[in-house]
C-alpha cells in the first residue's frame, strides 16, 4: 500500500496548499486590475430565474449589452442561487464601484432597499418595482395593455373558441398579464373559453410543457405565457402538437424558439429601459423617479414578427385598440376584480 | 545507510497512522476537496479564464475583510442547521429528504410568530418566534416519521413530498391569509423584538451562527450522553437488535424525525428572524435543505464534521458570488466542485482502496454491512464514541 497512498495524501495535500497559496498570492494582481482607469460600469444582478430564460433576465442583458456597444460600458451579470444572495450580489457590485446596479425583478425589492441607502454616490435601478431611495430608478410596465392587444389576437384567430393562459406563479405582476389578456379576448368574443392554468414556478419548462399541454388537450389551440422559463416549455409543447397550435410568448421575442408555432409575443422592453436610465446615468440626467412603460411608451405590445402568421385585418384591428389605449379613451383591467368590472369596448 | 532507515521509519509511521480508520476518515474529505479544486480549475482553463483569479475571488469573497467573513458565517449558519437535521435521521437510519419543506415551514411560522405577536419584550418574544418555527419544522418532520413507524410507508417518499406541500402552502399562505397589504407577494415585517441581534453591524452577522453552533453542540450531547441518542443510534444500527433489546424501534423513528425536522425549522427561522425579517415568497427551494443532506454526507453524520462540512458548503457559496461579479466565473463552476465533492466523499470506497489496499477484503465486507444496515457511513461513528 505504501507508496501508492504516500503520494495520494501528498498529492492532495500539495493540490489545497497550492491553492491557498495561488489564492492568497493572486490578490494583489486583482486589485490592480481594479484600479486601471476605467470606462462607464453597469451592472445587474437576476433574480434566481438566470440568465438563459429567453425571456425576462435575458431581456435586461440585452438592454446592458446595448449599453456596452453603444456607450462603451463595462458590463457585469451576477446571478443569483437564492433569495439571500440578492442582497450581497448587489453589494458585490456596489463595492466594485459599479456606476448603475440593476435589480432586476421584484423579489429584490427588499434588498435594494437595504443596499441603495448604502452607497448613496452610486446609482441603481429596478424592475417591476418600486423602490423610493434618492439614487434608485424604478422602471415598471402596463403589462395588461400589451397582454389585451394578444387576448385580441388570439381570441380572433382562435379556431376552437378556446384559448390558454399559463403563468408562472400567481403574484400581482402575472396578474396584470392574465386580467390583460382576458379582457382582451372578451372584448373580441365573450364566448371564447379562456383556461387559466399556473405552474407555481418560473424556473422550470417541464412543468410549462406540461400546463400548456393539458390546456391543448382541453380544446384550446392558442395559449399565451407569463411564466418566465416555464415559457420554453410552453413553446415546446406547440411545437409538438403541430400545425394549428400556437403558443405566444412572453418578455422577449420568442419566435426563433419554434417559427412554425409562435403566433406572436409580448413584447416587455426591458432591454429598453435597462439602456434608456443606464445612458442617462452616462450622460448626467439620470433621475430616481418612477417610469412607467405602456403601449404609449412603447414599452409593451406584440413583437414584430406578429405579422408572419397573423393576417393583416386583424393586425389592423389590434392597432384600432391600441390607438384607443394610448390616447386613454381604454384603460385595461390590471386586476381580477377591476375585470370584473371591465366592459368590452366597443370600435 | 542510516538515512534510509530513517526514511524506512517514517514511511513506517505514516502508514500506521494511516491505517487509523480515524485519519482515514478525515483524509476521505480532503482527498474531495483536493480532487474538486482541480477539476474546478481544469473547467475554468477550458471555459478560457484564468483559476488563478477565480480562486483568488473565491477566497477574497469569503474571507477578505470583515464584511465578508460575516458574509460567509451568515451562509455557513443554516446549513450547519440542516446538515444536523439530515444527519440525526441518518443516525436512526432515516432519509430525511425533507429538510427542504420542514425549512420553508419554519420560515414561515416563525415569520407569523414575529408580526402577528407584538408588544412581548424581546426575551420572550425572539425565542418563542424561534421555537415556533422549529415546531413547525417537527411538525413538519413528525408526519412522514408517524406515517414510517405506523404503516412503514417510506420516509424518502413522504418527505419529498411534504417538500412541494410545504413550498406551495407557504405560497398561498403568503399570497393570501399573511400577506402585506402592497403588490408584493411578502408578510409584514417582525417586530423588532422578534430579530436576532445583529452584533457586528454593520454587516448582518447575527446570533444565529451562534445558535447554530450550540445546536452542533445539543446534537452531540443528544447523541452520545442520553439514552434516547443512544437508543436512535441502536435503531439505525439494527433495528431487529434493538427491538430485541427492549427499544421501541416505533417511538425513536418517530422521535428522530421530529428532532431533525425541528433541526431544519429552526434553520428556517433564523434565516427569517435574523436576515430576512419577513417572509418573502420563494420560487422554489432554497437549496440549503438539499446541501445539508450533502453537508451531512461530507461531515460522516458527526455533528463536528457537520460544522465542517457546513462551513466549507457556506464558504463556497460565499465565494461563489464574487468570483462571478470579480473574475466573472459563471457560479455553476462552484455547483461542480461541490457536486465532485459529494461524489467523491459519497463514493469514499475508491479512495480508500488507494489509501489502503491492503485491507481491500475487510473494507469490502465493511460496505456489504453498510448497505445491509442502510446507514450511510455507520461507521463514522466509531473515532468519536471512542473520544467520548
Amino acid at each position: 500500500m505504501s507508496r501508492k497512498t504516500t503520494w495520494i495524501v501528498v498529492v492532495a495535500v500539495v493540490v489545497v496548499l497550492a491553492a491557498v497559496y495561488v489564492a492568497v498570492r493572486g490578490l494583489p494582481t486583482a486589485k490592480k486590475a481594479e484600479e486601471a482607469p476605467q470606462a462607464m460600469k453597469a451592472g445587474m444582478v437576476t433574480d434566481i430565474g438566470g440568465l438563459g430564460d429567453q425571456s425576462f433576465n435575458d431581456a435586461a442583458y440585452r438592454g446592458l449589452q446595448k449599453a456596452k456597444d453603444e456607450l462603451g460600458a463595462e458590463i457585469n451579470v451576477v446571478e443569483s442561487k437564492k433569495m439571500d444572495d440578492y442582497e450581497p450580489n448587489l453589494r458585490s457590485l456596489a463595492d466594485q464601484k459599479y456606476d448603475i446596479t440593476w435589480a432586476i425583478g421584484f423579489l429584490m425589492t427588499d434588498a435594494l432597499n437595504n443596499v441603495a441607502p448604502q452607497y448613496p454616490d452610486l446609482k441603481f435601478g429596478i424592475i417591476d418595482s418600486v423602490v423610493e431611495q434618492p439614487n434608485v430608478a424604478s422602471v415598471t410596465f402596463k403589462e395588461e395593455e400589451g397582454s389585451y392587444l394578444l387576448g385580441i389576437i388570439a381570441a380572433t384567430m382562435t379556431k376552437t373558441g378556446t384559448v390558454g393562459f399559463v403563468g408562472g406563479m400567481d403574484v400581482p405582476v402575472i396578474e396584470k398579464f392574465e386580467a390583460g389578456y382576458v379582457a382582451g379576448v372578451r372584448t373580441v368574443n365573450p364566448d371564447v373559453k379562456v383556461l387559466i392554468g399556473y405552474t407555481g414556478k418560473f424556473d422550470d419548462p417541464a412543468k410549462g410543457k406540461e400546463v400548456a399541454l393539458a390546456q391543448f388537450g382541453q380544446g384550446a389551440d392558442i395559449v399565451f405565457h407569463a411564466s418566465g422559463a416555464c415559457g420554453i416549455g410552453v413553446i415546446e409543447a406547440a411545437k409538438e402538437k403541430g400545425e394549428g397550435f400556437w403558443a405566444m410568448g412572453v418578455d422577449s421575442c420568442q419566435h426563433h424558439l419554434a417559427p412554425d408555432n409562435v403566433l406572436s409575443c409580448m413584447m416587455k422592453r426591458v432591454d429598453v429601459a435597462v439602456y434608456d436610465a443606464t445612458s442617462k446615468v452616462k450622460d448626467g440626467t439620470f433621475e430616481a423617479t418612477h417610469y412607467v412603460y405602456g403601449l404609449k411608451e412603447d414599452g409593451v405590445g406584440p413583437c414584430d414578427e406578429t405579422s408572419k402568421h397573423v393576417p393583416q385585418e386583424v393586425l389592423d384591428k389590434v392597432n384600432a385598440y391600441k390607438e384607443k389605449i394610448v390616447a386613454g379613451e381604454l384603460v385595461i383591467p390590471s386586476t381580477r376584480a377591476e375585470l370584473e368590472t371591465f366592459t368590452a369596448p366597443a370600435l | 545507510m542510516p538515512e534510509s532507515g530513517r526514511g524506512a521509519k517514517a514511511s513506517q509511521a505514516w502508514r500506521t497512522l494511516l491505517q487509523r480508520e480515524d485519519v482515514r476518515e478525515l483524509l476521505i474529505p480532503v482527498v474531495a476537496v483536493a480532487l474538486a479544486l482541480v477539476l474546478g480549475a481544469v473547467l475554468v482553463m477550458v471555459g478560457g479564464k484564468s483559476p488563478a483569479a477565480a480562486y483568488s475571488a473565491l477566497v477574497r469573497g469569503a474571507f477578505g475583510g470583515i464584511g465578508n467573513v460575516a458574509e460567509t458565517l451568515i451562509n455557513i449558519t443554516p446549513l450547519i442547521f440542516t446538515g444536523l437535521s439530515v444527519a440525526f435521521s441518518f443516525r436512526c437510519g432515516l432519509f430525511n429528504i425533507g429538510a427542504e419543506g420542514q425549512l420553508i415551514m419554519g420560515q414561515i411560522i416563525a415569520a407569523w410568530a414575529g408580526f402577528a405577536l407584538t408588544g412581548l419584550p424581546a426575551v420572550v418574544h425572539m425565542p418563542l418566534a424561534l421555537l415556533a418555527g422549529v415546531a413547525a419544522g417537527a411538525i413538519w418532520g413528525a408526519v412522514p416519521g408517524y406515517l414510517k413507524a405506523r404503516l412503514g410507508v417510506h420516509e424518502v417518499i413522504n418527505t419529498i413530498m411534504m417538500n412541494y406541500i410545504a413550498l406551495y402552502l407557504s405560497h398561498y399562505l403568503v399570497i393570501g391569509p399573511l400577506k402585506a397589504p402592497g403588490p408584493l407577494p411578502v408578510t409584514p415585517t417582525i417586530a423588532p423584538a422578534a430579530r436576532l441581534w445583529r452584533f457586528l453591524p454593520p454587516t448582518r452577522l447575527h446570533l444565529g451562527v451562534l445558535l447554530a453552533v450550540a445546536a452542533v453542540w445539543l446534537v452531540y450531547y443528544i447523541l452520545f450522553r442520553t439514552t434516547l441518542g443512544y437508543e436512535i443510534r441502536a435503531v439505525g444500527q439494527n433495528q431487529e437488535a434493538a427491538r430485541y433489546g427492549g427499544i421501541s424501534v416505533r417511538k425513536n423513528i418517530v422521535l428522530a424525525m421530529v428532532i431533525s425536522g425541528g433541526l431544519a425549522g429552526a434553520a428556517g427561522a433564523v434565516q427569517v428572524l435574523g436576515l430576512q425579517h419577513k417572509f418573502l415568497d420563494i420560487f422554489s427551494f432554497t437549496g440549503y435543505g438539499f446541501d445539508g443532506i450533502a453537508v451531512a454526507l461530507l461531515g460522516r453524520n458527526h455533528p463536528l464534521g457537520v460544522l465542517a462540512g457546513a462551513c466549507l458548503f457556506g464558504t463556497l457559496a460565499r465565494g461563489a458570488i464574487l468570483m462571478q461579479s470579480i473574475a466573472r466565473i459563471p457560479k455553476e463552476i462552484i455547483g461542480i466542485v461541490q457536486a465532485t465533492i459529494v461524489l467523491v466523499v459519497a463514493a469514499d470506497e475508491i479512495i480508500r482502496r488507494f489509501i489502503a489496499p491492503r485491507r481491500k477484503a475487510a473494507a469490502a465486507t465493511a460496505t456489504t454491512a453498510a448497505a445491509a444496515s442502510e446507514v450511510p457511513a455507520g461507521g463514522a461513528e466509531g473515532g468519536a464514541d471512542h473520544g467520548a
